[in-house]
């Protein structure tokens, strides 16, 4: 029987999930065993090659590219999966939320204490900031969230096991404790 | 792949290069004889910590700015207290708060610099840019090496067990604060660490040995390989020994001359500028003395060797000299010798690891310290990519006013450019874009080990897409790779 096919991708966040799932050390060697990698960060495909079992996101949504490739997740992954806070409610970099963008832009490329010459980036080649950052599930349909900043690899590690048997993560409490 | 060469222009485009903060994204413009007219290495990532950390109280910084990055939050976790120990008027934290920080510094660089060197650079360099696809990632080291697979994942391991022994957590931890920590090393703790680093060093040198004997077997071509000369900058102590957590600014030129030496954080503003590009979300620092055009400039591993008089640990130090001699007198400039460098300082945090950890100090109870409230706070450390630069201003009701933070991948902006363009001339130049050129592309953004490299392909390699368009934009042909 085919191994189950696990994707992961990562939008507008700081890659701490994907490093927190990297803390599962030793027990990459059985993951790679148990479930065939799709696209990924830690692997070398760059594409969906097809339908994928589960998908798991971490990062909010703040600019169009990540839009399309996150609408790219939902259309191929069977379970969808978002990992953190930045994913689940925008998280530290939505803290731009309560700033208008323009500011933010204006800050970092026009007022900065070592600007020499600022202008604010605008380029065809370079994708277009959202108003706002939106978490994943406004986007597209979510259907798992674990929470934490990042998440921990044992929680991590415990909702694919479940999932990869079938089951419904059910996860004890020192799992889902957040600070 | 057939690449019609019907004397128009074309575009050739690489996206996403996915080994920095967020994602990147080459460019490279042929002429009609397809020539390389420019090429650009564009960060296509903005969030606006600058901006949105202001009115937060500044004992936050540390918590917040940290959310920078997943791969090297310790960086700005202690880049972001020390300013604020400036703030909070503590000119010299105490013993014990100095040295669990220090400890938590060199743990997370030993860390960073094992994933970056083997789960990266590794395929590349046992297998040759040029191997087939299948080849180029981790999980064919660990097909064809697992031994040397399996001390990556547990030397990682070891750095993220040292980060949370002292900072309480392995990625975001709350250890450090304005005037020195609020936790020391356990006996526990201590003696769990102490067990293994022995071993951390050895398999640290069994590294750099990989490194060196892959690199000397194809010296000429990888002395080569992406490289140009430039400036350099670097932290190092007063009396020019390399300190990776604290020190004074300096700067050397090609040749290995001084720009300029012991510049204390409170003057940076003197030195250090930032240029910005409207095809890029990330700015383009340079030494302001010098002008934006001769004032780049590299920082990092290569930048740190190069820079530094000696280095206080005996192995790292021996590794240090045999490295300089490459260089014949002058900073050795190749971009391949970053891995080498990057591994000596992988040595180099081993051993400190181990003198800390034999240090009594981190047991101490003095852990935090007051002063004079000011409202300016300037400070700096040598990130595992580069100088990490946090500026903040605060105001009397204790909230931040100002942030400039100038972030380690940041002052190798042009330098990548470069990188890209001398590569693009040296391999892409007239001729028919293959799936190795897009590789060779590949490996010499690499070596500058731009942040997010780290997990981003830590068993692969970078999903590049080149595209050809003609003068219209009209696509002609499309390559994908991976």
């Amino acid at each position: 029987m085919a191994k189950p096919k696990v994707a992961t991708g990562h939008f507008t966040g700081c890659f701490g999930c994907h490093m927190s799932l990297l803390d599962i050390d030793e027990r990459i060697i059985d993951l790679v065993e148990l479930v065939e990698f799709d696209k990924s960060p830690i692997n070398d495909i760059k594409r969906f090659s097809g339908p994928v079992d589960i998908g798991i996101v971490e990062g909010g949504v703040s600019n169009d590219e990540n839009v399309e490739f996150l609408k790219q997740f939902r259309e191929h992954c069977k379970i969808l999966i978002a990992i953190g806070a930045c994913a689940l409610n925008g998280g530290v970099p939505s803290m731009r939320n309560t700033v208008p963008l323009k500011e933010c832009l204006e800050e970092a490329y026009l007022n900065g204490p070592t600007i020499s010459g600022g202008v604010i980036p605008n380029d065809p080649d370079i994708p277009n900031l959202l108003d706002r950052v939106y978490p994943v599930h406004e986007v597209v349909k979510i259907d798992y969230a674990l929470p934490g900043c990042p998440p921990s690899a044992d929680t991590l590690w415990a909702a694919l096991s479940a999932l990869l048997s079938g089951e419904e993560p059910a996860l004890p409490y020192e799992l889902v404790k957040y600070d | 792949m057939a690449v019609s060469m019907n004397n128009e222009k074309r575009k050739v485009v690489i996206n996403p290069v996915t080994r920095v903060e967020g994602h990147g994204k080459v460019t490279i413009q042929l002429d009609e004889n397809g020539h390389v007219e420019r090429t650009r290495f564009h960060i296509v990532e903005f969030r606006g910590f600058e901006r949105f950390v202001q009115g937060r109280m500044y004992w936050e910084a540390p918590i917040i700015v940290q959310r920078l990055c997943g791969i090297c939050p310790v960086s700005h976790h202690l880049a972001a207290s020390k300013a604020m120990d400036v703030v909070e008027g503590v000119d010299q934290v105490s013993p014990t708060a100095e040295k669990m920080r220090r400890l938590m510094h060199y743990g997370q660089t030993y860390q960073s610099h094992a994933l970056h060197f083997f789960h990266l650079a590794s395929p590349d360099l046992l297998f040759g840019f040029d191997a087939p696809v299948e080849k180029r990632h981790v999980l064919a080291v660990l097909a064809e090496y697992p031994d040397v697979a399996k001390k990556a994942v547990l030397m990682r391991k070891y750095g993220q067990e040292v980060i949370k022994a002292t900072s309480g957590k392995k990625i975001h931890g709350t250890g450090s604060l304005p005037g020195g920590v609020n936790k020391n090393l356990s006996i526990a703790e201590r003696d769990a660490l102490q067990a293994e680093v022995d071993t951390m060093i050895e398999w640290g040198v069994e590294g750099l040995e990989l490194c060196k004997n892959v690199t000397k077997a194809d010296l000429d071509n990888l002395a080569k390989f992406g490289t140009f000369e430039s400036n350099f900058v670097s932290i190092v102590a007063e009396d020019g020994c390399m300190d990776l957590y604290d020190g004074n600014l300096r700067a050397i030129d090609a040749d290995g001359n001084k720009i300029f030496d012991q510049v204390v954080p409170a003057d940076y503003l003197d030195y250090i500028q930032e240029e910005v590009r409207p095809w890029s979300y990330m700015k383009f620092p340079f030494i302001k003395p010098l002008g934006k055009e001769k004032g780049w400039y590299r920082v990092g591993p290569l930048a740190r060797v190069n820079a530094c008089d000696y280095i206080d640990t005996p192995i790292a130090e021996k590794e240090r000299q045999e490295f300089m001699a490459l260089g014949g007198g002058r900073p050795v400039h190749a971009t391949m010798a970053y891995h080498w460098a990057r591994m000596i300082e992988l040595v180099h945090s081993a051993e400190k690891m181990k003198e800390l950890l034999a240090d009594p100090d981190l047991q101490g109870t003095e852990l935090r310290r007051k002063g004079e409230r000011r409202n300016r706070g300037v400070a700096w450390l040598e990130a595992p990519r580069g100088t990490l630069f946090h500026h903040y201003e605060v105001d009397d009701k204790d909230q931040i006013t100002l942030a400039n933070l100038i972030v380690s991948t940041t002052n190798n902006n042009e330098a990548m450019n470069e990188a890209v363009r001398v590569i693009a001339d040296q391999y892409l130049d007239g001729k028919e874009i293959t799936e190795g050129l897009l590789n060779h592309i590949e490996v010499g953004i690499r070596a500058y080990d731009p942040c997010l490299s780290c997990a981003t392909h830590a068993l692969g390699q970078m999903r590049l897409q080149v595209q050809l368009t003609d003068a219209d934009g009209k696509l002609i042909d499309e390559k994908l790779r991976g």
